[in-house]
């Protein structure tokens, strides 16, 4: 049995039939075409499926879709502004925060929610918010930077 | 081929900002996962539960009538149909089992296929899966490699009748003679767990068949399309000339993916068989337990030193755990650990024997390091153990066996030649950025006050740019090639396979400096065989310098080419014309000079060209390096034990490396900062357990502790320069030198922290438990 569920994802309306198991990650690949969001283990434990829902960092792979009709959300496709990059993308890339980038999209979803909460974060800060998000290539060294890079960016853009 | 000097004003040698990352950072990058074929079908495995155990019965019907399932296939239809899974490098009169793509009558460890679904769609796929009823008959299982020698015991695989896989021996010197003359023999065991290299993106690969030209294209994450495209004919039949294997962006590799493996093979031979192409994507417990295993070592060791410190000899036996297979290049990795043994230091004999095993477990073969961080950690903490014994100084020991810097090219006793280096001056520039003399009274005076605070060093060297085609299974060279197109933009082709390391970012630097052309303006193409015709792909740290050196002979060739051009354009001769950013002119004539671009423009028009001049401006080149490379450097880490709870924190971390010129010093620092946090989860975290009943205990992340932003220390990472001769630009390789000097040196640490105890040697990784339980011995036998 399917049941039909309308999210709004980067903006746009997704209306599509799904099963009731269908999770939300899967809805966001596999019927809104939004590849960006990565699979890494299905368990929650590796956050490369993290996106933003209702604002908020979850982990796609443990939210059903039907749990999400309704709500908002932002994937890695729906962070560029008027095509230009948003702060903490742009920060990954000059920081080189990324190596093999399957983690990238994740973590720099949860950056955000890091920076929502810590506007001027310390390295502990961001390696705490970063807890969920595991990275084997960088070390994760350049990507804390990274973060507090966008930080400073951030803060200069807004004064 | 001419060596061209970097400018010190170009792209060489500066931090660049990756050129891959735009598609990265906004979701744009394609993985496997990613790609959506017509008619795609889903394949999923059904993977045995038991280690070692008789397939009775497969009923696979009540999947078969599933809705939406194409079709269930088993052990004896795959296996006729598709060969053999290849090993490149048994050891000689190796006993090997028959690795069938699927199981036949029996499975011989957790995660052994023994089925798989075809389905329209991956959910039916997986539901089907448990409706296949398979009928096991559990049999003896033997998991732990020492056991496994030792009389009566359960045979991994009774068909051959011992468990022992072949014993590969390295001995030079005279063994006997350096023990006579040793004032003392220092002993040690050491085990070097199991790991599990746990890429993010799992494995996945999509099968597309032509049926009109019979041609296969195989999309997979993997570091090596080129060496599939060379090994899938003889398991599927199809010709290499009928096949083209793309590996799109791979979400990491660190060796896992250095190896074809039985999927690749399934879903090539079913997509032809169905007609449709079949995608299989690996879940992670999939990953953790059926992609093979590094490192799994368990040595006795024996140092033969005078009193004074001169290192003599080592002799060693280990036994190497390879698991139930033979994968690509299992048995080779432990032999890596021999040929490294001897590390920074002269000795006169060595000898090691190292026996490998048959187990009821998942294959070992490459991962990060490959046998290397073994031979790293084994004599750097033999190092220690040594300066203990004999109450000498651990700096002093080191620099008293180290070859001096004019003594290269050095000729290890282990029979391979260092191609250059400078240990102390990597030792003494580590010491400077640590503060080693503070560092050591900030040592003493915590000990004072109780506390349990330790300073360690290692001084490395690895092996890199593997290698010269006489000490590789099938080449060692690298292909590629530059295309100067009409319109004056540059093409380049790698057969190296990048999968994170960013090499369409440093080859661009090198091509933009070496034509003189805007970075902007070049392409950098790889992981694709159509494209990039020859290639022996990414591993051992070896695409920079063999890869890159390749790129480097196709410039200096088509410049040369290009030369003849415009001297005829010119009209001088081709020795007064000179080449300069992009230029092309007349000694003193630099204002009437002719671009490149321009060149290559009129090379396609072709109709002012010179007499029997070939027209464009390609070339395409095959690199055989001389040698392997030898990076090295000093790691000194410091760390407080906490006494209570056996938390380990890092308190400083330095790392000198050395791997030659720089090509981006921002790749570098990835790669370095990357690797030693592999080192950090060997050290302190990371352990794949198997029960004894061969059951994977550490099959998800939940349960395969890696390290997390939070355990990362603050780096201070320094560098010296030590070009290597065996490449024009010097270059020596860094994408494991971080996960080869980092382990022993935390490891030293750790041990010297809980020197005042007593405490001498603990087997990785150092887990607050492990540590926990040492101090409450301690604590317990001094009262």
């Amino acid at each position: 049995m399917k049941t039909r569920v309308s999210l709004k994802v980067n903006g746009t309306v997704q209306e599509h039939e799904v099963e009731a198991r269908t999770l939300l990650v899967h809805f966001l690949r596999d019927q809104c075409k939004l590849t960006g969001t990565h699979v890494g283990c299905e368990t929650t434990l590796c956050g490369a499926c993290t996106v933003l829902l209702d604002g908020k960092a979850v982990k796609s792979c443990t939210v059903l879709a039907i749990q999400a009709d309704g709500a908002e959300v932002t994937t890695i496709e729906g962070l560029a502004c008027n095509g230009k990059l948003h702060p903490i993308p742009e920060a990954f890339w000059e920081c080189h925060g990324l190596q093999c980038g399957f983690c990238t999209p994740g973590m720099i979803l949860a950056s955000v929610e890091i920076l929502n909460r810590h506007p001027k974060p310390t390295r502990q800060q961001v390696a705490h918010g970063l807890d969920g998000n595991l990275c084997r290539c960088t070390g994760y060294s350049h990507i804390i930077d990274a973060v507090q890079s966008a930080a400073r960016k951030s803060a200069a853009r807004s004064k | 081929m001419a060596a061209t000097k970097p400018k010190a004003t170009g792209y060489i040698g500066r931090p660049v900002k990756r050129v891959e990352d735009p598609r990265l950072i906004q979701g744009q990058a394609t993985y496997v996962d990613d790609l959506v074929l017509s008619g795609m079908l889903h394949m999923a495995v059904l993977r045995s539960p038991y280690a070692h155990a008789r397939v009775v019965a497969i009923d696979s019907q009540k999947a078969k009538s599933l809705a939406g399932v194409r079709g269930v296939f088993i052990g004896h239809d795959i296996n006729e149909r598709c060969g053999l899974v290849p090993c490149a490098s048994l050891a000689p009169d190796q006993k090997a089992p028959k690795h069938t793509c699927l199981a036949s009558d029996r499975v011989y460890f957790v995660g052994h296929p023994v089925a798989v679904v075809v389905a329209s769609d991956r959910s039916i796929a997986r539901d089907a899966l448990d409706l296949i009823d398979v009928e096991y008959d559990p049999l003896p299982v033997i998991a732990d490699p020492e056991a496994a020698l030792q009389p009566g015991a359960p045979l991994a695989h009774p068909d051959l009748g011992t468990n022992q896989a072949f014993v590969w021996t390295l001995a030079n010197g005279d063994l006997e003679k350096a023990f006579k003359e040793a004032d003392r023999i220092i002993k040690s065991r050491m085990v070097h767990q199991r790991l599990i290299p746990m890429a993010i993106e799992p494995r996945g690969c999509v099968a597309s068949w032509h049926v009109g030209e019979q041609s296969l294209t195989l999309w997979t994450s993997t570091q090596i399309p080129h060496l599939i495209r060379t090994l899938l004919p003889g398991m599927i039949g199809v010709p290499e000339n009928k096949i083209r294997i793309v590996a799109p962006e791979v979400g990491g590799g660190f060796g896992s993916k250095l190896n074809l493996y039985a999927e690749e093979a399934i879903v090539s031979h079913l997509a032809q068989r169905l007609g449709a192409p079949v995608k299989w994507i690996e879940s992670r417990r999939e990953n953790a337990s059926a992609t093979i295993h590094g490192r799994d070592q368990i040595g006795e060791y024996e140092v033969a030193v005078k009193k004074d410190g001169t290192l003599l000899a080592i002799k060693a036996r280990a036994i190497a755990d390879i698991g139930s297979y033979n994968q690509l290049l299992t048995p080779a990795i432990p032999t890596l650990t021999g040929s490294m043994l001897s590390g920074c230091y002269k000795m006169k004999a060595i000898r090691m024997d190292i026996v490998g095993v048959y187990t009821n477990k998942m294959c070992t073969d490459a991962y990060r390091g490959a046998g290397r961080p073994e031979a790293t950690y084994t004599i750097e903490r033999l190092m220690d153990l040594v300066a203990d014994e004999l109450k000498l100084d651990r700096v002093k020991i080191r620099l008293k066996n180290f070859p001096k810097p004019t003594e290269f090219p050095f000729n290890t006793v282990t029979g391979l030649t260092y191609d250059s280096g400078n240990y102390q001056g990597a030792l003494k520039k580590a010491q400077e950025l640590a503060d080693w003399d503070r560092l050591i009274k900030q040592r003493d005076t915590a000990r004072k006050q109780g506390r349990l605070f330790g300073v360690g060093l290692s001084t490395y060297v690895e092996i890199c740019a593997l290698g010269p085609s006489k000490m590789m299974a099938a080449g060692g060279w690298e292909w590629g090639c530059v295309r100067i197109e009409m319109s004056g933009k540059v093409t380049v082709i790698t057969g190296a396979t990048p999968h994170g390391q960013g090499q369409e970012t440093s080859f661009a630097q090198l091509a933009a400096d070496k034509l003189g052309v805007p970075m902007s303006d070049v392409v950098v193409m790889r992981g694709d065989t159509a494209v990039a015709h020859y290639g022996r792909d990414t591993y051992g740290s070896r695409a920079t310098v063999i890869g890159g050196t390749a790129i480097l002979m196709c410039i200096d060739r088509i410049v040369a080419k290009a030369r003849k051009l415009a001297a005829h354009l010119l009209q001088a001769k081709e020795k007064t014309v000179e080449f300069e950013n992009g230029c092309f002119f007349v000694k003193g004539k630099q204002k009437n000079g002719i671009t490149i671009q321009t060149l290559a423009a009129e090379s396609y028009v072709a109709k002012n060209i010179p007499k029997n001049w070939e027209p464009g401006l390609e070339a395409s080149s095959f690199f055989e390096p001389p040698n392997c490379t030898y990076p090295f450097g000093t790691h000194i880490v410091a760390v407080e034990v906490d006494p209570d709870t056996g938390q380990i924190e890092i308190v400083k971390y330095v790392a000198v490396d050395d791997c030659g010129p720089q090509i981006n010093p921002l790749l570098v620092e990835g790669q370095l900062q990357g690797g030693i946090a592999h080192s950090l989860g060997q050290a302190l975290f990371e352990r794949c357990v198997y029960d004894e009943n061969g059951q994977l205990l550490t099959g998800e992340f939940m349960d395969y502790a890696m390290p997390r932003a939070a355990d990362i220390p603050n780096y201070i990472l320094g560098h010296t320069v030590t070009p290597s001769p065996s490449n024009p630009m010097g270059i020596k390789g860094v994408g494991e030198a971080g996960t080869i000097g980092a382990t022993p040196a935390i490891a030293n640490a750790v041990m010297d922290a809980l020197a005042p105890l007593g405490v001498k040697h603990l087997d990785l990784p150092l887990t607050p438990e492990k540590i926990w339980r040492a101090l409450s011995r301690a604590k317990g036998s001094a009262k």
